[in-house]
């Protein structure tokens, strides 16, 4: 078994494959209660797999933060409206092939949008780094 | 027996895979048979405290065949239809050699993935509780019980009256070893403890073998880590931190199994354990011997991994530009590659290639012990080169 991070991206390099896809907030409320009731389901559905780890969903706001020195105040930049990479949240399976990790991302990307049409957005998935197996030899 | 709680803990942790057994053997569906087992568990924890019985064994069976003939009335009830399992008189011990093998090879049945497998067999012969299963595995508990019973309904459907393939239960029980110390529970003892019983229970020299294989990498468990948390290789190992008794147990294990002549893959890795374990130095090490039973190891079991780990004793014994040889063949994206290359290239002197490649492997190193040790690798070579520059 291995962990994966599913990253979903408010926006991110890789456009959605179906070229323009409108906010969110332009979407109808039944398509926007229809695609946060598909979100949930995934998550039942892993569950129910026993592959499911953890979900959890990001504030589009957000601060970069770093260490100015002894006894200074942290330095604080951004909110950076324009950022091209953001993340939006991720859900962690645990599954026993990379192959599995894919087809549990593809499915969260075929979450509907408007129309009730797959959105189609990129997932990133990233492997955990885990244990070093005790024999080696 | 002292009676004390520990001890009674003990005791019904021995005895739930032994019971389980004998209802499984006698055609009980496999998720109701474990239900009864637990309320019998419970009932054990109730009164034995106050008296304890004459035969403990028997005494779990029988409460446990009753809870199952419980359950099964008020399903039968439910359903309108009459009783027609009929429960058979406790067999004796005899039999138990048996039910070891048979428990095993239900949870490690083929028709389950490696993680279903593993979980199965934690909970059903190891006895541990769902949330020492999931704490070790890093999963929600409510995930680990949900695996676990798709696990049963998986095997529930099939009945059981041989063991199958002994194979496919050694394959699980070295992925438990593998998995190691994680957390809270300790897989690899656990795997030790599951590998006994089922070497008590059966003939098959590749059990013993395993069992050798576990008890000789065990050994060496203290002097493999750093207290900060730092994989020593081998080589580096402080071998005074090496448990001999452990040790003089899988060689003792081991040559019994090999004096039986029927080799196999677990016997072949235990020898090279072996070999490590008896060398009081690195120095001492005898690799032609080891790179002989990575010969027979390829040869009973061939793969990549062999081969790369093959390649090193080479390395040993003809020199690094041998090893170097054995690499040509062997997949690029074969983890550890570019590791071992690393290592054969520092020492046939070419410390830039080398220290290239270590940084190569930590990039792609599944596990973050093995990165930072990889980047440490290159680093201490690149900061003897900017020295000597």
């Amino acid at each position: 078994m291995a962990k994966y991070l599913l990253l979903k991206h408010y926006r991110s390099d890789h456009a959605v494959a179906d070229g323009d896809l409108p906010p969110m907030d332009e979407w109808t409320p039944e398509e926007v209660n229809a695609h946060i009731a598909f979100m949930r389901q995934v998550a039942d559905e892993l569950r129910d797999t026993g592959e499911f780890v953890d979900a959890q969903a990001l504030s589009p706001e957000g601060t970069f933060v770093r260490y100015d020195g002894e006894g200074r105040p942290p330095v604080t930049d951004g909110p950076f409206a324009e950022t091209k990479d953001l993340i939006a949240g991720w859900m962690i399976v645990d599954v026993d092939s990379v192959e599995r990790a894919h087809e549990a991302a593809a499915r969260l990307s075929s979450a509907p949008g408007p129309g009730g049409e797959p959105i189609r957005e990129w997932i990133e998935v990233r492997p955990f780094l885990g244990e070093p197996p005790v024999v080696t030899e | 027996m002292t009676g004390s709680g520990d001890d009674l803990g003990e005791l019904l942790r021995d005895l739930t895979p032994q019971v389980l057994g004998v209802l499984v053997r006698r055609g009980a569906d496999f998720a109701a048979a474990e239900d009864a087992v637990q309320e019998a568990l419970i009932e054990a924890l109730r009164h034995w405290p106050d008296t304890r019985p004459d035969n403990p064994r028997a005494w779990l069976v029988k409460v446990a065949a009753r809870k199952l003939l419980d359950a099964q009335r008020a399903a039968y009830a439910r359903e309108r239809r009459e009783l027609r399992v009929h429960l058979e008189p406790d067999p004796g011990p005899t039999e138990q050699v048996d039910d070891t093998l048979l428990l095993l090879s239900r949870c490690c049945h083929p028709a389950l993935t490696p993680a279903s497998a593993i979980a199965l067999t934690l909970r059903a012969v190891g006895g541990l509780t769902t949330a020492q299963i999931a704490a070790a595995f890093l999963v929600p508990e409510a995930t680990m019980a949900q695996r676990i019973s798709r696990a049963k309904r998986t095997v529930s459907g099939q009945r059981f009256d041989r063991p199958g393939e002994v194979g496919a239960v050694l394959r699980v029980l070295y992925l438990i070893f593998n998995e190691g110390f994680t957390g809270s529970v300790d897989l690899a003892e656990e795997a030790i403890r599951l590998t006994r019983q089922l070497a008590a229970a059966t003939d098959d020299p590749e059990v013993d073998g395993l069992l050798a294989l576990m008890l000789l990498h065990h050994a060496r468990r203290r002097a493999r880590r750093t207290p900060a948390g730092e994989l020593v290789p081998l080589a580096e190992q402080d071998r005074s931190l090496w448990d001999t008794a452990l040790i003089a147990e899988g060689v003792e294990v081991l040559q019994a199994a090999l004096a039986r002549d029927r080799l196999g893959e677990y016997q072949a890795q235990a020898a090279i354990a072996a070999l490590h374990d008896d060398a009081a130095s690195a120095a001492e090490t005898d690799w032609p011997q080891i790179l002989e039973w990575y010969d027979e190891l390829l040869r009973l079991a061939p793969s990549p991994v062999v081969a790369l780990n093959r390649a090193v004793a080479v390395g040993e014994v003809d020199g690094p530009l041998a090893g170097l040889r054995e690499l040509d063949g062997l997949p690029g994206d074969l983890p550890r590659r570019d590791a071992v290359a690393a290592w054969l290239h520092e020492r046939a002197g070419d410390v830039a290639e080398a220290a290239r490649l270590y940084a190569a492997a930590a990039a792609r190193a599944t596990n973050a012990a093995e990165r930072d040790h990889l980047t440490r690798q290159a680093s201490r070579l690149n900061a003897g080169r900017r020295a000597q520059s």
